[in-house]
């Protein structure tokens, strides 16, 4: 019998390693990226941080002359109306996209359909707030006569022609998940496909359907480049879809450059990332629970 | 001779390798004449800041290479506060402001480096204000620009100014810049004076052509950006001190003479006492070369003997 030279065992040994800090890496990104974001914004957050005016003023002026304001109460409205509007656009289009691609369509448009709308998750967001600039506005001035087409309409649409693909896959991937035999004891018990769909397949894929309705949310919460050309960046609690907004990311992207490093204008946008991580991870984990509800049954 | 190597190279390997062994030629001749003909050190001045002076600094830098073909001026925008942070930690030569530093921040600058900013005079800017080709008001007056823009200002409306614009262009379109832009808190200090503040609800742009662009497009709209920025889509106004006084339009003129009101001096920072290229580099920008290229972005030049401030 032949022993395994000592290098291969060796080297088995440090790939195992390898492979192993990959795996951890993950983590310690992410909580280097939060240790990070919260160590830059701690200064102020535990030092003349009003959370009252933080959350409730909708004044947002960082280089107020007559007297600074930290109140984000408008930029998070700002958040909330464009990502209720896209996902009131993007969930009907992409559920119902899903439901076609895994069920209704044959095998050649499927595959055609699929990389289709992956390209569409390909395309920079630059790209799509530069639609937004000067495709969309001077249209939503025509067609709703309104003076000034950056708002919410114009940065929701956006939004949800962003969140589709994710929505699109990740519910097909639900969808596929249901076992055959619910569609083929469907079928026997002869039901049209609609039916089957609705009554039986939507219902079991619910979770799954619900995690790419949420992983969509957080796409569109986290949204930056599009949503700071297309929204206007005004800083404004809308009362319609036709008032321009700022959201909490764009105001980052936008006054974080010039902000002098460790003043503390520049803290606050910290905090507003640690906000904005915040959001997205209660997001993301009950999107993961759910999914986990699924697998239990 | 490269382009005939570079059609047989092509013909023989694959698409992909193709493009490198092309990307690979094209870098070449220039390596070459590089080596050839410049010093074998190039020197670089780093040049960053102020958006409003990105193209003049551009425009200098490209007209520099003519005449110091050993120097390369490096230059990129971002805003007057991106280069004064950048001065601050000794990372570029030049920083272009639209601003003067604030005390803090040369503190900072003197804290980080052991050197006090320098500050040179440039050139000047009239702020203009800006309107949609639509809109038939031909001058405006300090006082209407804070009844627009001040916080507690109420003229939301054209027609309350005594404008008749287009239907459905009736509502000021307010356009402004983000809040720490130079040229966000010049028009702040210049037309509300200390101790005031804008109003919120302005459609805040990134960058001063943004502002003039957005104008173009929207009818309602007024905004305010360099002269500089001007393009044949807007109109600028003339700007009045007060209600019954001469307004003035934004021209080279009228900044020099000082009756332009909302105009502001251009300046360039090095930290500490500039030497060698950097000085050569801030005396030719002073020369008459220097300040022929200011009138020709569109900005003002120094007046003659202004150049020492």
């Amino acid at each position: 019998m032949q022993t395994r030279p000592r290098w291969e065992i060796l080297s088995e040994a440090a790939i195992e390693a390898v492979i192993r800090l990959c795996g951890i890496s993950a983590i310690l990104f992410v909580f280097g990226i939060f240790f990070f974001v919260f160590r830059e914004g701690a200064g102020f957050l535990f030092a003349g941080f009003d959370p009252k005016e933080f959350f409730f003023s909708p004044e947002w002026y960082p280089t107020g002359q007559s007297r600074v304001r930290y109140g984000v109460l408008a930029l998070i409205a700002g958040t909330v109306s464009v990502t209720a509007l896209a996902m009131a656009l993007a969930v009907p289009f992409g559920i119902g996209a899903a439901v076609f691609v895994s069920e209704f369509c044959g095998p050649r448009w499927k595959e055609g359909l699929k990389i289709t709308i992956e390209l569409l998750a390909a395309i920079p967001s630059v790209v799509w707030g530069f639609i937004g600039l000067t495709v969309m506005n001077p249209l939503i001035m025509q067609i709703f006569g309104v003076p000034i087409g950056l708002n919410v309409l114009n940065g929701g649409i956006i939004l949800a022609l962003m969140s589709v693909p994710i929505i699109v896959s990740i519910g097909e991937d639900a969808l596929k998940a249901v076992p055959d035999s619910y569609r083929e004891a469907a079928l026997a018990l002869g039901v049209t496909r609609w039916q089957m769909v609705y009554r039986v397949l939507i219902p079991a894929a619910k979770n799954g359907l619900l995690a790419a309705v949420l992983l969509g949310v957080g796409r569109a919460v986290g949204e930056t480049m599009a949503v700071l050309m297309a929204t206007g960046h005004t800083v404004w609690i809308p009362s319609s879809v036709m008032d321009s907004v700022r959201t909490l990311t764009a105001t980052v992207a936008s006054e974080l450059g010039e902000a002098p490093v460790n003043s503390e204008h520049y803290q606050v946008l910290f905090i507003i990332g640690i906000l904005l991580f915040t959001i997205t991870f209660i997001v993301n984990l009950t999107a993961d629970l759910v999914v986990r509800g699924v697998r239990r049954r | 001779m490269g382009i005939q190597v570079r059609r047989s190279s092509l013909r023989v390997v694959g698409s992909a390798a193709g493009a490198l062994a092309l990307a690979v030629l094209a870098s070449l001749p220039i390596g070459c004449s590089g080596s050839r003909e410049a010093a074998p050190e190039k020197t670089v001045i780093q040049n960053t800041g102020s958006d409003t002076m990105v193209n003049l600094a551009q425009a200098w830098a490209e007209e520099y290479a003519n005449v110091a073909p050993g120097v390369s001026v490096e230059v990129s925008g971002g805003g007057s506060g991106t280069g004064i942070a950048a001065l601050e930690n000794g990372t570029v030569d030049i920083a272009n402001s639209s601003r003067t530093v604030e005390p803090q921040e040369a503190e900072i600058a003197r804290k980080n480096t052991g050197k006090e900013p320098k500050e040179y005079m440039v050139g000047y800017d009239a702020l203009a204000v800006y309107v949609n080709k639509a809109n038939p008001i031909e001058e405006i007056t300090l006082a209407q620009l804070a009844d627009i823009y001040a916080e507690g200002g109420n003229v939301t409306k054209w027609s309350e100014m005594g404008v008749t614009m287009p239907a459905g262009a009736d509502e000021i379109i307010r356009i402004s810049r983000q809040s720490n832009s130079g040229t966000y808190a010049y028009f702040r200090e210049a037309v509300l004076g200390k101790g005031h503040d804008l109003k919120l609800g302005s459609l805040d742009m990134h960058g001063s052509k943004d502002v003039v662009e957005l104008v173009s497009k929207t009818p309602g709209a007024i905004g305010y950006s360099g002269m500089g920025y001007a393009t044949p889509e807007v109109r600028m106004l003339r700007v009045a001190r007060k209600a019954g006084d001469t307004a003035w339009a934004p021209t080279v003129e009228n900044t020099l003479s000082q009756t332009y009101p909302i105009a502001r001096p251009l300046l360039m920072y090095t930290l500490g006492e500039p030497a060698g290229e950097v000085k050569a580099y801030l005396d030719w920008v002073h020369s008459p070369a220097g300040q022929a290229i200011v009138r020709a972005t569109g900005y003002v030049p120094l007046p003659p003997g202004g150049a020492e401030k």
